[in-house]
């Protein structure tokens, strides 16, 4: 899987699911819909700069707070293919995996990453490309690689189906 | 070696022989927690999965409590869908009127026992720590997961041991606790990690107060906030656990990421500022602080020990003219109990506003809205900006004693000198 890439870049740590997705817009349920109101409590006019190619390059523990899946949801309409963080809070990390938008945390893509500039991901490489370097992406789970080349975790579960409802699984390092 | 208590659990809830922090497993439900608005999306996921019938009836919970009483017709509509789901798939469910705030519900009836996994597509999930079980927060295609399989994915969190030493003062509770906790390790500081509370600081705190405290481990970017079960577990689950239970503790030797440590002799009330959960201050700093709202409930402070506490404050007194007051109890028992010991009688004399449980405004659904410029007291767990109405509206999070006080004033004060300045 490799994915071509445009960054938008957003500063500040601790960007939390509420300034990216208010409560208020919490009983939307479809996705096309949900995309009108994503970071609407911290910026609106960055939905107008999402393509089909978007990398959102953000700071440290992007995503803290609620569950709400809707964050990720909206990004994936708007076009985001791909977020690139100093770090990650769980759950927005998560739901990211589940729905197969690349979550990669990357300290090093961040600091190179300017507004526009092209990104480049070979996710069967582990590796970034971006102002004429390349990085290693360090630390991906497989698990978490095969969830995102599924399309998600609907996805993933059907190509492994459970033994049995009540199937623990393997550890993958 | 030894293994951490969450190790533990996790090694009873996994096909693994062994654990490490980073690793990854599938681990099983005890209990798979839902609620209206993360419950539509998961049954619609379900459906994607082909998946027609949940895993294990007995082990689903169902509570409507965000958007409740609905707000309009889009709330409506899904709550209606969760609740035709949830009767088709007979798991339990909690009706409006019937139950409450999901964790305070789960808390009450027995669902929640030491030892257990519970998922909850909720992040305030992590309140279940509270009676030593791994309660985490997941979004909804984790919880159709759970749903399907009765397992999700999970990296084996380490453990941040937090001792509590003494015993809480007048007007700290334990809301005071995690401020200190957040103060000192920040809202990404327990990131991958489980806060585990130990200490004869923590077997001091009653159950209450554990939930108040293990309520906003997320905050800290924890997964838990655990409390070992002991006597005081022990005592409120006698006669309400659903099933037997084993308490559990860490092992000596078992890696520990890191060690902090609270003196609750000298925990004064703290308050968190806008708009973090971490931008921690003294109540003195903040004092004078006007008030247009006090947010009084909630799944971390809508306990009875939080009602009677306000009511200690509020009890022939009235709520400042220039500040409007609400108190939304965390369930229906609640409600009924401070009913009973005559608590909202002194709330509605007072010119409270009495609510049914909600999670209402304190994610911003309902029921107590910010205007612009707006600045709230709120016993909730988020102050982040616009999270309880208008982008410029400031929320202060607060102990009981200090909403309640701020209610009075009609600004932040010392509870102590409203309790004094006007019985004396």
């Amino acid at each position: 899987m490799r994915l071509d890439l445009r960054v938008v870049r957003i500063h500040g740590d601790d960007i939390d699911t509420d300034v990216l997705y208010p409560g208020p817009f919490l009983n939307i349920e479809d996705p096309e819909l949900m995309k009108n109101h994503l970071f609407e409590g911290l910026d609106p006019t960055l939905r107008e700069r999402l393509g089909g190619d978007t990398a959102l390059v953000v700071d440290a523990n992007f995503g803290s707070g609620s569950s709400r899946e809707h964050v990720p949801r909206a990004m994936k309409s708007s076009g985001v293919r791909c977020v690139v963080a100093r770090s990650f809070a769980r759950i927005f990390y998560r739901n990211c995996i589940n729905l197969g938008l690349l979550a990669v945390a990357a300290p090093e893509i961040v600091a190179a990453a300017d507004d526009d500039a092209l990104l480049s991901i070979d996710l069967a490489a582990r590796t970034a490309a971006i102002g004429g370097r390349t990085i290693p992406l360090a630390g991906l789970n497989p698990l978490i690689v095969e969830t995102v080349a599924a399309g998600g975790f609907v996805e993933w579960a059907r190509q492994h189906p459970p033994a049995s409802a009540r199937d623990g699984g393997v550890v993958r390092r | 070696m030894g293994h951490t208590l969450t190790e533990k659990i996790v090694l009873a809830h996994a096909d693994v022989d062994q654990v490490a922090p980073g690793d990854v497993v599938m681990l099983r439900c005890d209990v798979v927690l839902t609620n209206d608005i993360s419950g539509p999306m998961a049954i619609a996921t379900l459906a994607r999965m082909g998946v027609e019938r949940v895993f294990d009836p007995g082990r689903v919970v169902v509570v409507p409590d965000h958007f409740v009483p609905a707000k309009d017709v889009r709330s409506a509509e899904l709550q209606k869908r969760l609740k035709d789901w949830a009767d088709g798939q007979g798991v339990a469910f909690y009706g409006q009127g019937r139950g409450g705030i999901e964790h305070a519900v789960l808390v009450e009836d027995g669902w929640v026992l030491p030892g257990t996994v519970v998922a909850g597509g909720d992040s305030h999930t992590c309140t279940l720590g509270a009676l030593g079980a791994f309660g985490t927060g997941l979004g909804s295609t984790d919880i159709a997961a759970c749903l399907a399989y009765g397992h999700f994915w999970q990296v084996v969190p380490g453990t941040i041991q937090v001792e509590l030493t003494g015993a809480l003062g007048a007007f700290a509770s334990g809301k005071d606790v995690i401020f200190e906790v957040l103060d000192q390790i920040g809202v990404a500081g327990g990131t991958g990690q489980v806060l585990e509370f130990v200490g004869e600081g923590a077997h001091r705190l009653t159950i209450d107060e554990r939930l108040a405290v293990a309520n906003m481990a997320v905050e800290a970017g924890s997964e838990n906030g655990l409390f070992p079960a002991d006597d005081t577990t022990a005592a409120y689950l006698a006669g309400r656990a659903r099933s037997t239970w084993v308490a559990g503790a860490s092992d000596p030797d078992a890696a520990i990421a890191k060690r902090i440590s609270i003196d609750l002799d000298h925990l004064g009330p703290l308050v968190a500022r806008p708009w973090s959960p971490g931008n921690i201050a003294a109540l003195d700093d903040v004092i004078g602080t006007p008030v247009d709202q006090v947010y009084i409930g909630n799944c971390s402070n809508g306990t009875m020990t939080d009602l009677r506490q306000a009511a200690s404050i509020l009890d022939g007194r009235k709520v400042h003219p220039r500040t409007r007051a609400l108190v939304v109890p965390a369930t229906q028992k609640v409600y009924a109990e401070a009913l009973t010991e005559g608590l909202i009688d002194v709330f509605v004399a007072a010119g409270v506003m009495v609510s049914t449980p909600t999670c209402g405004a304190c994610f911003g659904g309902s029921n107590g809205i910010l205007a612009e410029g707006e600045i709230a007291v709120a016993t909730t767990n988020r102050n982040f900006r616009g999270r309880m109405g208008a982008g410029s509206s400031r929320i202060y999070l607060a102990n009981a004693h200090v909403a309640a006080a701020a209610a009075v004033a009609g600004e932040l004060v010392d509870p102590s000198t409203v309790v004094e300045v006007v019985s004396g």
